[in-house]
């Protein structure tokens, strides 16, 4: 067989080798990469929103500094994953502006209000914790400043998921009141953390090429089935309760079984109709249309300097 | 809405500590070249991965070839006999 651009990139791939900026590749792997990165850079930035907003409302200053540090990550996750998409050919300021007029998407966890407090530690516990579980293997992704990307990234997440669960522990070695709003807090994330695993493998169309890509390693059911395996022993710790009557230990898998999330639910908020949907988009807009001045002061100042010394 | 023209594209290296060569780690838009060197402090070195920043404006970089792979490498290929293990030296020659 002739060897082509296609067949060498099959073989690189299946050889576990990575794909770097200039290879050639598919354009469908590209265009796919470009949404996948695109997708995950959008959701770091909008991320920053829901918890953001109980950064001058955190009970002490050690919490603020903390959930200060974490958004601030946030935003650094956002701009080494608009970097790593960069590389495939696309302008940072177009994908910004596909982001704030809705025609790319970002997570839709981030669609949910934070009510109280306890909802900063349950999603570093939950949300991140599910994110850590996606992550993972994005580490080994076949395209090379992704997977970059994702070990810095990676790296950082620990903390994240770690200060939530520090946080749950000392509220719930606290008051009643403190208790029950983890435990609120925990009914209202669970399933839309488990959302976050994306449809079951048999309503999952593109898995079977990206698993051959190497784009994705595990189905999203394997990831899902782990995050719970996970979990369960920590809420036990915690001494919460997941809200799910189906959850009961499987002695012959040797794993949790438990309910399905409402796909119903995913699908209305993915498509825009969620709690904080427009919020969160006229939120990034009105950072970026205020922001504009900024922009132009800079970039006016660095012209003149640089015709200065010129 | 009109899409502004960026900031131009800065690629970082950061020297990790003494005694390392700097790395690249990655990229950011900024104004000028001061403005890239504190975006990439707040970017990339938020717990202390670094004692060195270089800022280089991406336009600037010449790269080998548009493949990462190619013939621009072939001359290094066949010369087996630019490395130690080419040559057999018998097993009680001591130091060598």
């Amino acid at each position: 067989m002739a060897v082509t651009p296609e067949t060498e990139f099959d073989e690189l791939v299946a050889s576990d080798k990575r794909v770097e900026p200039r290879d050639w590749m598919p354009d469908a792997y590209r265009k796919t990469m470009v949404r996948q990165i695109a997708q995950h850079a959008h959701s770091e930035i909008i991320g920053m929103q829901p918890e953001g907003e109980w950064i001058a409302r955190a009970p002490s200053l050690r919490r603020k500094a903390i959930l200060l540090a974490k958004v601030q990550d946030e935003a650094g996750h956002g701009l080494y994953l608009y970097s790593a998409t960069e590389t495939l050919g696309v302008d940072r300021a177009d994908l910004t502006n596909r982001l704030i007029t809705g025609a790319q998407k970002y997570s839709s966890i981030f669609n949910y209000p934070t009510l109280t407090f306890a909802d900063v530690g349950v999603i570093g516990w939950l949300v991140d914790g599910a994110a850590i579980c996606n992550q993972v293997p994005l580490c080994r992704s076949s395209y090379g400043p992704y997977a970059r990307a994702m070990v810095r990234i990676c790296k950082e997440e620990s903390f994240h998921q770690r200060q939530g669960f520090e946080l749950l522990l000392t509220m719930m070695r606290g008051s009643d009141a403190q208790r029950a709003m983890v435990q609120d807090a925990t009914n209202r994330w669970w399933w839309p953390s488990l959302m976050m695993f994306g449809p079951p493998d048999d309503d999952s169309p593109n898995t079977a090429q990206s698993m051959k890509w190497r784009i994705k390693r595990h189905t999203n059911d394997e990831l899902c089935q782990r995050f719970v395996d996970m979990t369960v022993p920590q809420a036990d710790a915690l001494g919460v309760t997941l809200p799910d009557p189906q959850l009961s230990w499987n002695e012959s898998r040797g794993s949790y079984d438990f309910g399905a999330p409402d796909w119903d639910e995913f699908k209305r908020v993915v498509s825009g109709d969620g709690p904080c949907n427009a919020q969160r988009v006229a939120h990034r807009r009105a950072a970026h249309e205020n922001g504009a001045w900024v922009r132009d002061a800079a970039a006016t100042y660095a012209a003149k300097y640089s015709a200065a010394v010129a | 809405m009109s899409v502004q023209p960026d900031w131009p594209l800065w690629e970082v290296f950061v020297r990790g500590k003494r005694g390392l060569n700097h790395v690249h780690v990655g990229s950011l838009h900024a104004a000028d070249a001061e403005m890239a060197l504190h975006s990439a402090r707040d970017l990339y070195t938020r717990r202390n991965e670094g004692v060195s920043i270089w800022v280089v404006p991406a336009a600037e970089i010449t790269a080998s070839s548009p493949d990462e792979k190619d013939a621009f490498f072939a001359p290094s290929g066949d010369k087996v006999y630019r490395h130690p293990t080419f040559y057999d030296i018998p097993d009680e020659i001591p130091h060598i």
